[in-house]
């Protein structure tokens, strides 16, 4: 795969292993109205991720399709952060990974639209719409759990507190990342940075919530180390293709 | 994540099919504040390009005709033909009546 393929696939694989974890709580959503809310957002990342793929797909050489690469690969080969792969907990929690990954595309997508690579400024401007209204929900669940009871804002620091060690890996550039910066093709992750903290400190702030003290951080993903919880997104997501594997629909 | 059976006060929901026409009543949703209340709509009524206008109204705020009075509020206006428009011709060029 060429180094502009592999970068599509890192953005591709972030939306595609969300919405798969978003999916997983299609029907156990707190009350109807979330549960469509939530479904929705992962329509829309799955998406995105279908569009990349596909663009991956297109490129002269290629033996892959749209579909071979979400489903028939291994597990190093997806190049997702290590945050998109962590399994549901409750709400509180499948919310606060929602927000930091909403604050994070909103500012690598508004990077995106200014990038030389026509495909991403394409994709970077559709998305961002989504992506808006993404984020605007996410924060008034932010507001919402801290400023709501005792429990609500308890529960959404624990899940700050556990989610945390994985947002640094967000920012923490792939090589084929690096190579295509000075291009002006990538996004410049370092900018994205500075707009994540900022938003993040921001809604913090108003929701009576705090970032953890400590400092440990947890990478890999990025480079196909995944988290004990892949295996087992593989597995399920895997399945009918497995099952079944001349399926079309 | 448990089901419950507190989902917040009911919001009625209205939709404008396009820009210059009235909004139309099209369900209800659960919510417990404003905000929630015109996401909710959205996500639930709007997913399929039904409109370009939303209006969200708490239920509790509708005054509403009971139906042991519905007979004296309508009923008087059954026998009164002479009040609909139909004794008149409409000019061609009008499309919202």
């Amino acid at each position: 795969m060429e180094i502009r393929e592999k970068y599509y696939l890192e953005i591709a694989d972030n939306a595609f292993i969300l919405s798969h974890r978003l999916s997983e709580n299609c029907s156990k959503g707190p009350y109807l109205e979330e549960d469509l809310a939530c479904t929705n957002v992962a329509l829309d990342l799955i998406g995105l991720a279908e569009s990349i793929y596909n663009e991956i797909a297109k490129q002269p050489n290629s033996i892959a399709t749209g579909d071979t690469l979400a489903y028939r690969r291994d597990e190093s080969e997806y190049i997702n952060c290590l945050l998109t792969e962590q399994p549901n907990g409750d709400f509180a929690h499948l919310m606060v990974r929602q927000f930091m990954m909403d604050t994070y595309n909103y500012y690598l997508f508004s990077e995106l639209t200014n990038s030389k690579d026509k495909f991403l400024a394409a994709i970077g401007t559709k998305s961002l719409k989504e992506i808006t209204y993404h984020l605007r929900r996410s924060s008034e669940w932010m507001l919402r759990l801290g400023n709501g009871t005792e429990v609500s804002s308890q529960k959404a620091q624990t899940a700050i507190d556990d989610l945390w060690r994985f947002t640094d890996e967000l920012f923490t550039p792939s090589e084929v990342d690096l190579k295509l910066r000075n291009d002006g093709i990538s996004a410049d992750l370092d900018v994205v940075k500075v707009n994540w903290d900022q938003k993040v400190n921001e809604v913090f702030y108003l929701s009576n919530l705090r970032k953890p003290e400590n400092e440990f951080q947890l990478k890999g993903g990025k480079s196909g180390r995944h988290s004990e919880y892949f295996g087992y997104i593989l597995s399920d997501m895997q399945f009918l293709t497995n099952k079944y594997p001349d399926a079309t629909w | 994540m448990e089901s419950s059976e507190n989902q917040g006060p009911l919001w009625e929901v209205f939709i404008q099919k396009k820009p210059g026409v009235a909004y139309k009543h099209v369900g209800s949703i659960h919510a417990f504040d404003k905000e929630m209340a015109i996401e909710n709509a959205r996500d639930t009524y709007t997913r399929r390009n039904e409109g370009t206008g939303l209006w969200v109204v708490p239920s509790d705020q509708i005054v509403a005709v009971s139906s042991s009075e519905a007979s004296s509020f309508f009923e008087p206006a059954t026998d009164k033909i002479y009040r609909h428009p139909t004794f008149y011709n409409l000019p061609e060029g009008v499309k919202q009546m």
